[in-house]
């Protein structure tokens, strides 16, 4: 038990704190390529999402490619283009990005689709262009899903990102790389600080996506207590 | 540039992204991560199988456990892999116990999930048949319950098969990754074949395994078939 011991000295030390690689510039850092590649890939798969469903072409196909995705390992798509491209914020941006359009993508798809005929056909019938249905009918009601395609997209970006500390990007995972990689070998303390700390941070952003995914949703409670099993199992 | 000429010119020298020469040289190398990639992933799905089904049981029968089981569950499913893994390492090691621990509570979860919704889309009119036909518990599960979710907990065992193949890959950070540790060895080595062929190798098997259980799906099924 004495990694316990030390797991408690290594967050007492201030050294741990501070500096280039202390945890909040490499908290920072986790967070700012999450925040982005979650930007990214809602301003690519939201726009699709909503036309592709509205529109109902295709969207068999974006629901099958969020399946595709999950078939592509992390790790290996980031090795495969930090040695074919180089390794830059760029790239690292990238593969992030691609990992966190598929359940944006997905989700919208089916939320959109998921909406009742008959409501959009009343819409229709009281005389809303496609416009108006897509924004003010399809849109608020298909938000539930949405923002669950986006929790999980932003829960994936920071596991990814935590995994890009192996190709040597960053990020909190960065702490778990640098202390199994010692002159002493593994640092028992610091590998399961480093792993507590991007295990908070993900709890953390999913944490903040089940508050979102609450203030979202248009009807009453009743439905928003059931809908709340479809946001965990998506 | 001197040596040019004693050097040999092929894809392995060229460092070719798909090169013939290395699967031909390395093959032993490449059957074997590919062997230690199956036995990971299979060993991490009959653990998860072997732990998600008796709690989906008893979360299905027991209200009350439901909850805890479902958040508990969801929570782990949360941690990244990478966290996860060292975070098993303090109590196994860093062994393939590690890996394939981590892997199952992670298929765990969405088996759990799958297995849940297949049980509670039973339609309680099927259940109220079978017991007015006599059913007791254990035959009701068995013969009314079970294979009325079958197709869903089947869903989730494919969704958990495709997501272990990829996941075992970040197995290599405790030594055990099977392909992964492939990747990982090409990447310090700058050995783009190495790479991509691994990488290609996971794909692949993640789509053989899926394909595999949709079959076994479709002949577990047969009355579903049209």
């Amino acid at each position: 038990m004495d990694w316990l011991v030390g797991v408690g000295e290594w967050f007492a030390d201030p050294v741990n704190w501070r500096g280039p690689s202390g945890v909040p510039v490499l908290a920072r850092q986790h967070l700012g390529y999450t925040a982005a590649a979650l930007g990214l890939a809602c301003l690519v798969g939201l726009p699709l999402g909503l036309w592709l469903g509205h529109t109902r072409r295709g969207d068999v196909l974006a629901v099958q490619a969020a399946n595709v995705g999950r078939a592509v390992p992390v790790y290996a798509l980031l090795v495969v283009l930090v040695l074919a491209l180089g390794r830059t914020p760029q790239v690292a941006l990238l593969a992030f990005t691609a990992f966190a359009v598929p359940p944006v993508l997905a989700n919208t798809v089916l939320g959109v689709r998921e909406v009742d005929p008959a409501v959009v056909e009343a819409a229709r019938g009281t005389g809303m262009s496609g416009w108006q249905v897509l924004l003010r009918v399809e849109l608020p009601l298909a938000a539930p899903l949405v923002v669950a395609g986006v929790r999980s997209a932003a829960v994936q970006v920071v596991a990814t990102v935590s995994v890009a500390a192996l190709v040597a990007f960053g990020g909190l995972g960065a702490i778990i790389v640098r202390a199994t990689g010692g002159v002493g070998g593994l640092d028992l303390p610091e590998v399961v600080a480093g792993s507590l700390l991007v295990a908070a941070l993900a709890l953390a952003v999913d944490g903040a996506g089940a508050l979102l995914a609450r203030r979202v949703d248009p009807l009453a409670r009743s439905r928003r207590r059931a809908r709340r099993a479809i946001v965990t199992t998506s | 540039m001197v040596h040019g000429a004693t050097v040999a010119e092929n894809c392995l020298v060229r460092n070719d992204w798909v090169c013939p020469l290395y699967w031909q040289t390395r093959s032993d190398q490449l059957v074997a991560a590919l062997g230690e990639h199956l036995v990971l992933t299979l060993s991490s799905l009959a653990l998860g199988v072997v732990l998600a089904l008796p709690l989906a049981l008893l979360a299905h029968r027991l209200r009350r456990t439901r909850g805890p089981a479902l958040v508990v569950t969801t929570v782990i499913y949360t941690v990244p892999s990478l966290a996860l893994f060292f975070l098993l390492v303090p109590m196994l090691g860093l062994s393939v116990a590690t890996v394939v621990t981590g892997l199952a509570l992670y298929s765990l979860t969405i088996l759990l999930r799958n297995v849940l919704a297949g049980l509670d889309a039973v339609d309680p009119e099927v259940r109220d048949a079978a017991a007015g036909m006599g059913y007791g518990r254990l035959r009701m599960l068995w013969s009314v319950e079970a294979p009325l979710a079958l197709p869903a907990a089947m869903t989730g065992l494919r969704v958990a098969a495709v997501s272990t193949v990829a996941l075992a890959t970040v197995g290599t950070v405790v030594g055990h990754g099977g392909l992964g540790d492939l990747i990982s060895r090409g990447q310090r080595a700058n050995f783009h074949a190495e790479v991509l062929t691994a990488s290609a190798l996971c794909v692949a098997l993640a789509v053989a395994l899926d394909l595999l259980l949709l079959g076994v799906q479709r002949a577990a099924t047969p009355w579903r078939r049209r």
